[in-house]
């Protein structure tokens, strides 16, 4: 840095004219601009083709009858007012969804709090501990449902065995409309792997001497939990909670899996034909479900683009939310953020 | 740093605690350490169950009662592969992995770095941009891209998976950028002075130095495509020949009605190289999961 004003002055110590020296950074910065926007082209090409081309033209297609092979026909609002006042389909997803992520990401997010809480006050082992719970996370989604599915077989899986042996009747599981949300937040607790390494790392993060000046003023280990661990780490919960939310918005795989496999478990002929999205009862069928089915089963496009337009609302709506009332809720330490 | 002579002389002055305080704190110690060792054993028994049921034979794997495989079946292991194509469903896996990999690579590591160390007018709000387009369900631009790529004709096939790749993917962008912002800005203007021009700089200075994010990004995206089932789903369900791992797993009940054992045998086979790889680069790993956390 402390060249270039030296050979600026070198520069007009040998009197090149002004003009000369303003147009010649003109023209610098002209190519800088333009080195820049060739770094960024993959992107700028990327969010058009792939981000801001089907959105609108989701829209657009919203606004019309579509089924892939003969031309969209214009058809007004009538997607839109089937979807918020016949479709009988709709508001259980959204219900499910709701659920989803009223109840399974708190859930999750408190999991995945605890357990590290434990690992970091272990005396020895931390590295050890960490290992075993994020290794469930590193199962794939579907291995890791197509084997919970078996675990919780209500009358040949580990689980409900292992509890007839305690002397409890287990319940059914992914067999029943009450029990099959609840087996999949069971599922998603295995899995916090992730949000724990995070939480765990914040929590070793914490600065020794916030503890130890707490203890000097006569805090217990949980006033020390909720005045000096839960604020340090808040901005690092906030993440998960947001993440675990429009992961929430999302949520298919798991759903979708657990639904097919534990429905064929109960024709036991795995009929293809059966139309078991949301088994049993449309208890799994959330909002993401739902969409699939319509646009990429029945192929009503236009329909699936409505539900679609619908689920961008929400998830901006949210994203919005989240980022504006942050300042709130969060405690961040150092001037950086 | 400078802070921690400080708790140091304190506990120089502190004197021990007393018996009942010491007390106290090794009973917390121990109740902690048994709930500890309660949960991870919670944690670790689903895999023991996977384990046991992958060599059983069928009949035992379907009834309910012995949790010991009896008698010990190692046959299933290498009857997966010929009940099932899990070779081509892996080969296809790995396409979309390194192709993918490959090209989000490629194509986002200058955008992040104009993201990161270069000045410019609307930097921030092209950022912002990047981090809505992280944050939006895929499902909401799903049936526009399906509808193009059938125009295409490349339905059924993994392309649809591959090329987005090729142009930038905001969560490696993302992520990128938050390791190159670490870099110090010294390292960089010493490169200007030695009359480096930016894209020297990016190609030597920033990628030597940035070797472990880069790593960390090119880890998430195996991980991410090698566990992705809804798009592989929406692109490749009605054409088995381009099923990637997880859609065929997901169809193997279907083919093979309900072998339980078969399955699990399966799901082990799996699960088996990501849990090497991450044996292998563990410290990549959970210094990439904190990132995205702690920077987020």
């Amino acid at each position: 840095m402390s060249l270039t004003p030296s050979v600026d002055a070198g520069a007009a110590a040998i009197a090149a004219p002004a003009i000369d020296r303003s147009r010649a950074k003109r023209k610098a910065a002209w190519r800088r601009r333009r080195f820049v926007l060739l770094l960024m082209s993959p992107w700028i090409v990327g969010f058009a083709v792939f981000f801001g081309y089907p959105i609108v033209f989701s829209a657009y297609l919203s606004f019309t009858h579509y089924d892939l092979l003969s031309p969209a026909r214009w058809v007004g609002t009538a997607n839109y007012r089937y979807l918020f006042h016949d479709d009988p389909l709709v508001w259980p997803a959204v219900k499910n969804t709701l659920w989803i992520i009223g109840i399974g990401v708190p859930l999750q997010v408190l999991a995945a709090f605890g357990i590290a809480l434990m690992v970091a006050r272990a005396r020895s082992g931390i590295g050890f501990f960490r290992t075993i719970f994020y290794l469930p996370a590193l199962a794939p989604p579907v291995v890791a449902t197509l084997a919970f599915v078996y675990l919780l077989n209500p009358a040949t899986g580990p689980v409900n065995i292992a509890l007839s042996h305690l002397g409890i009747n287990g319940p059914l599981w992914f067999q029943s409309p009450q029990w099959s949300k609840p087996s999949l937040v069971l599922l998603g607790m295995w899995g916090v792997g992730n949000t724990m390494i995070i939480f765990l790392a914040a929590i070793l993060d914490v600065p020794k001497h916030l503890y130890e000046s707490a203890e000097l003023d006569g805090a217990g280990p949980f006033q020390r939990l909720r005045w000096v661990t839960l604020p340090t780490i808040s901005p690092v919960i906030l993440f998960s909670v947001v993440i675990g939310v429009i992961q929430g918005l999302q949520y298919f795989t798991q759903a979708y899996v657990a639904a097919n496999v534990a429905s064929g478990q109960a024709s036991q002929a795995g009929d293809q034909t059966v139309n078991n999205y949301g088994y049993p009862e449309g208890s799994t069928l959330f909002y993401p479900v739902l969409l699939y089915q319509q646009g990429f089963r029945y192929f009503n496009m236009g329909y699936a683009s409505a539900l679609s337009i619908l689920l961008l609302g929400v998830a901006f709506a949210v994203t919005l939310f989240i980022i504006v009332n942050s300042r709130r809720w969060v405690h961040y330490t150092g001037a950086e953020r | 740093m400078s802070t921690a002579t400080v708790p140091a002389s304190a506990s120089l002055v502190r004197r021990k605690p007393p018996a009942s305080v010491r007390r106290r704190r090794f009973l917390l110690a121990v109740a902690n350490h048994s709930v500890l060792i309660v949960t991870a054993t919670l944690f670790l028994a689903p895999f023991v169950f996977i384990f046991l049921t992958s060599l059983m034979t069928s009949d035992q794997a379907l009834s309910p009662g012995h949790l010991w495989p009896h008698p010990f079946r190692w046959q299933n292991f290498a009857d997966v592969f010929h009940k099932s194509p899990l070779w081509r469903w892996t080969l296809n896996s790995m396409i979309y992995m390194g192709l993918a990999t490959l090209g989000l690579l490629i194509s986002s590591i200058p955008v992040a770095y104009a993201l990161s160390r270069i000045r410019w007018r609307g930097r921030n709000a092209v950022f912002v941009i990047v981090l809505i387009a992280l944050m939006l369900p895929p499902q909401v631009s799903v049936v526009p891209l399906y509808v193009m790529w059938a125009k295409l004709h490349l339905v059924g096939t993994l392309w649809p998976l591959i090329i987005p790749n090729w142009l930038g993917d905001a969560f490696s962008i993302f992520l990128l950028r938050q390791f190159f912002l670490t870099i110090p800005e010294e390292y960089l203007d010493a490169a200007r002075v030695d009359g480096c021009g930016e894209l020297r700089i990016l190609t030597t200075v920033v990628l030597r130095l940035a070797k472990p994010g880069i790593a960390a990004v090119a880890l998430f995206s195996i991980l991410y495509t090698f566990n992705d089932f809804f798009l592989p789903l929406l692109y490749t369900i009605d054409s088995p020949d381009h099923w990637t791992v997880p859609i065929g797993l997901s169809q193997f009940r279907s083919l093979h009605q309900v072998q339980w054992n078969l399955t699990m045998a399966a799901t082990l086979l799996v699960m088996a190289p990501v849990i090497v790889l991450f044996f292998l680069a563990q410290k990549v790993f959970v210094e990439g999961v904190t990132l995205t956390g702690v920077k987020g």
